[in-house]
């Protein structure tokens, strides 16, 4: 029998089902379709779902005997084969002009170094890869974005960068972040956006979804500057079928 | 009205119980970094915990009331001076006082750690995705400005100079912990090593987390783990960042992460952390997670009970010129006198 997926507990009032050791497109997309199962179901002692890359998380009422949700839990996991799941419905393209010159991309020579590429295929690499959100987490409406070709599997840095700045696009293990909020971070600044994330005044605090297509379109410092004045970054938005 | 902010800075803010439910969207819960000290003002003035109160994140702030005020001050115990007619006089912590108008209240920090001025009927403030509470990491609210006047709502009533012996957790100590995700990916030796180690808490802190240094200087490392899948954080998990260091995430954490976490707090016991003071000790215990739970049962019950454990203010021996003289001149203190209200 497999060992994946994994049930654990995740500090005194969480569990945790995952789906693979690594990132992949069908455990992101089990790990969606459970939380999606898990939310139907409303369990009364969950309190709360989320997903993360491969995984689906549930925080439970911590006065609650956990025993009757973990054996319910085991059950749902073991009905289906959740790698099979489709993406979730309503998706959409979502195309963010990036500028990757410059101070707007201080770890891209790196970056790029790392990956086995010039500067120019780094950007061409990242401009054209087929990408969509695997999870939003870390800060409100923070997409982890996926996934890169092989040669982008570079680690984390040790030290971390002091900070970034709001729409900073990252880079590290064949993933993007896309910062919402300014932040120190381990990952390689390469390129940087006008997206505003996370609006909490908006009717609809969060631009992003996961399941959405997302490109990195290249733009000038100079364009980059005038998208930084309008309200919508210069994003587009458009229905997709893509998967 | 009631409450003019006089001083003021980054780390004073409006804080309540927080937002859960938003972990999906990358918003942490945040709210009071000291949740036990939002129910001792509460119970001190016979209201609900859910009420708006202001946080003082190891920093001064003055106000001034406009109207007769019923307030609470709990949390890490700051000097509270109230400035009435000309006179300044101290108030004692964990107490609930009556303020009379146009009176000034100075808080200022002592020991370090979070202090809280909660208004009876509490501070109204818009909802923003269903809670009052700043949380300045997502970009939600702001610093409580000088000149600014706090709105509060209507005071439930209540007596005042009331105590309450605050729940132990101030000077650092003994945190519980239980395995996280990634304990098993620290080798047997550094986990015997982190059991046996004390810490101190570094002066860098903040609502989003605290930095620990291990007291013999060596830090901890799980072999490949600055390229671990980023998984799910809670307040309370241990993250180890790349230079071995270990990290408690605190209510306004990310809500995700890629450092190996060695062990998560229990959520009952994080005000230790949250309220230790620069260079406190604090150590961890594994416990079980059916001990955890029993240990948030005990938590639960504890902070039910805060009411039942008021009792009147005695008049402070310290405060007293000569309490013999007094108590020959005036004959037997009564267990019970309590000083009249101001």
């Amino acid at each position: 029998m497999s060992d994946w997926p994994r049930i654990a507990p995740a500090g005194v009032d969480g569990m945790v089902v995952t789906f693979a050791p690594r990132l992949s497109e069908p455990a992101n997309r089990a790990a969606l379709a459970l939380r999606g199962a898990i939310e139907a179901a409303r369990w009364p002692e969950v309190q709360e779902t989320a997903v993360s890359l491969v995984s689906t998380y549930l925080r439970l009422d911590p006065l609650a005997d956990p025993s009757g949700l973990e054996e319910r839990l085991r059950r749902l996991v073991g009905a289906r084969d959740w790698m099979a799941e489709p993406l979730p419905g309503e998706r959409r393209l979502i195309r963010i002009p990036t500028c990757y010159d410059g101070d707007h991309a201080p770890q891209l020579d790196e970056a790029a170094e790392m990956a086995g590429l010039t500067r120019a295929q780094a950007v061409d690499a990242l401009a054209s890869a087929p990408l969509r959100v695997l999870t939003i987490g870390f800060a409100p409406g923070q997409p982890y974005i996926g996934e890169l070709p092989s040669e982008w599997d570079i680690p984390r840095l040790r030290q971390l960068t002091p900070r970034v700045k709001a729409g900073a696009l990252t880079v590290a293990i064949r993933q993007l972040v896309l910062f919402a909020v300014a932040a120190q971070t381990g990952w390689r600044q390469v390129g940087q956006t006008a997206a505003r994330l996370f609006d909490p005044a908006a009717a609809q605090p969060f631009l992003l979804r996961p399941g959405d297509a997302v490109a990195f379109p290249p733009v000038d410092a100079d364009r980059l500057a005038a998208l930084m004045r309008d309200p919508s970054g210069g994003i587009s938005i458009e229905p997709t079928a893509w998967a | 009205m009631g409450l003019i902010v006089l001083a003021s800075s980054a780390g004073v803010t409006l804080q309540d119980e927080g937002r859960p439910g938003w972990l999906a969207q990358g918003l942490s819960r945040g709210g009071a970094a000291d949740p036990v000290a939002l129910a001792e003002g509460a119970a001190l003035l016979g209201q609900s915990t859910g009420l708006a109160v202001v946080e003082l994140a190891n920093v001064p702030a003055r106000f001034r009331t406009t109207k007769t005020l019923r307030i609470a001050l709990t949390g890490a115990p700051f000097r509270a001076t109230l400035r009435e007619s000309g006179e300044d006089r101290p108030l004692t912590w964990n107490t609930s006082h009556a303020l009379p108008p146009g009176a000034e209240l100075s808080l200022s920090p002592a020991e370090g750690g979070f202090a809280y001025l909660a208004p009876a009927g509490g501070i109204e403030a818009p909802l923003v995705l269903g809670a009052r509470s700043a949380h300045l990491a997502a970009g939600i609210g702001r610093a409580l400005k000088a000149e600014e006047e706090l709105a509060l709502g209507p005071d439930p009533g209540g007596p005042v100079d009331m105590v309450l012996e605050p729940l132990p957790r101030f000077g650092g100590g003994e945190v519980r912990v239980v395995e996280s995700l990634q304990t098993s990916a620290f080798p047997p030796e550094q986990m015997e090593r982190f059991r046996r180690t004390t810490f101190r808490r570094d002066a860098r802190g903040n609502r989003m987390g605290v930095r620990l240094n291990p007291e013999n200087g060596m830090g901890f490392e799980a072999p490949g783990g600055l390229s671990i899948l980023s998984e799910i954080v809670q307040p309370g998990d241990i993250q180890i960042t790349g230079d071995g260091t270990p990290y408690v995430l605190l209510c306004e954490c990310q809500t995700t992460g890629g450092y190996p976490r060695i062990a998560t707090v229990l959520p009952c016991d994080l005000p230790r952390v949250a309220q230790a003071p620069p260079g406190a000790a604090l150590s961890f215990r594994f416990v079980s997670r059916a001990e955890g739970r029993e240990a948030m049962a005990d938590h639960a019950r504890a902070l039910a009970s805060l009411r039942d454990s008021l009792r009147p203010r005695l008049r402070d021996p310290a405060a007293m010129a000569d309490l013999l003289s007094y108590n020959l001149i005036g004959g037997v203190v009564s267990a019970h006198h309590h000083e009249d209200a101001p």
